[in-house]
């Protein structure tokens, strides 16, 4: 999987999640300020991804990945 | 073998009604955040003197006006319950008697959040199987009792009131009004939800509760449905336990059933625990939400961790 698809991958998924237009999810964009995701839905958006992308992200982890870069990132090393 | 169907609803919610305004004076919290993070507005709070009992009675008195039934001619009374105020007598034999129902079989069932669904699925079976003809199932919690005022993470949840039904006997052609009992539970997280020793407060791993309900339980509704043979195209009512709004949008989204079909109790009621269900079901019979005939689907989870779901039709408007 390329970081493209990840991106556009997760962009799907938090849009179905948090109804964020898929456009507004920019790699740079933080989750907290910028796309009003709180952490309720950061899980949401967590099991979604493991069923799209096979990776597991824990509770623990989660709590770091602020940006949208930071979870491509972790897809990307862990898939 | 008899079928088994619902007659009749009934609720109770304390009078004392306490706004996310009143929490934010005792603790570090706003309406907004509370409306956003769990979705309730208000809860209603039991008055010290007021007891699990004495709400499973007013919502059970209520229950079996609405079934038409005298109390008489019921011979089961079972109380949902995780938060009596003593071990011993147990709750439903005391309300049995306080409404005048004769000398029926009487035991509280614990399945924290999950037991009215546990205590309907005994009550169908019971009627099915010849044990009793008509059951009362109460929920009813006095969940106030066991929250530290301090912590704004459970006090700002978890509120006190009582849901009940009527369980009787189809006629001889009729097609059974309760449809089998999915249940399970999952012992090896039991320490995300628990109450410590005798005076302890509740206390719960949130984000973990909120992960395992949203992947879960979803599940466990969809075989509800596959074992009653209705699809959830067909299901008019979508009432799960009410825990937390974000929860109860998250699995109505994965079973793909519309938001206007969903219960949203909570939102003035708060988690009742065992009481959720019966008590939002009651409301929306009262409301003219519910049609009579129609397949509605109950989902409680909880602490344990415990989950049951079944299909139940809608019984007509009394």
């Amino acid at each position: 999987m390329t970081d493209q698809e990840i991106l556009s991958g997760l962009a799907e998924i938090i849009e179905e999640i948090a109804g964020t237009p898929a456009d507004e999810v920019t790699p740079e964009a933080n989750f907290v300020d910028d796309l009003d995701i709180d952490s309720l839905s950061m899980v949401e958006i967590a099991v979604a991804a493991q069923d799209k992308f096979g990776v597991e992200i824990p509770d623990e982890n989660l709590k770091d990945l602020k940006t949208v870069q930071d979870v491509v990132n972790f897809v990307s090393k862990n898939s | 073998m008899t079928g088994a169907k619902i007659l009749g609803f009934g609720g109770y919610q304390p009078d004392k009604v306490v706004t996310n305004d009143d929490l934010a004076k005792i603790v570090e919290t706003n309406d907004e955040w509370i409306r956003s993070r769990v979705g309730i507005e208000s809860r209603r709070v039991a008055r010290d003197d007021e007891t699990v009992a004495d709400m499973a009675e007013a919502a059970g008195a209520k229950a079996l006006a609405a079934s038409g039934l005298e109390p008489s001619e019921v011979d089961l009374v079972i109380v949902a319950t995780c938060s009596p105020e003593v071990p011993l007598p147990n709750v439903a034999a005391t309300v049995a008697h306080r409404l005048g129902v004769i000398a029926p079989g009487a035991y509280d069932l614990n399945a924290a959040c999950a037991g009215f669904c546990y205590a309907l699925g005994t009550a169908s079976d019971a009627v099915r199987a010849g044990s009793a003809r008509n059951v009362l199932v109460i929920g009813a919690e006095k969940m106030t009792s066991w929250i530290d005022w301090t912590d704004r993470s459970t006090c700002i949840i978890f509120a006190d009131g009582a849901g009940a039904c009527v369980v009787g006997p189809t006629g001889p052609d009729e097609p059974s009004g309760i449809g089998p009992v999915v249940w399970g539970s999952a012992g090896d997280q039991a320490h995300k939800i628990t109450i410590t020793g005798r005076t302890g407060a509740l206390t719960q791993d949130g984000q973990a509760v909120f992960r395992w309900a949203t992947t879960a339980i979803p599940p466990v509704a969809l075989e509800a449905c596959k074992r009653a043979g209705v699809s959830t195209d067909e299901i008019t009512a979508f009432v799960p336990h009410q825990a937390n709004l974000r929860i109860i949008e998250a699995i109505a989204r994965k079973l793909g059933i519309p938001r206007d079909r969903v219960a949203d109790d909570i939102i003035h009621a708060g988690n009742t625990s065992s009481a959720s269900i019966p008590l939002a079901l009651s409301r929306m019979a009262e409301q003219g939400r519910l049609q009579p005939g129609t397949p509605a689907l109950l989902v409680a989870f909880g602490a344990g961790l415990a989950y049951a779901s079944q299909v139940i039709t809608l019984p007509a408007i009394p």
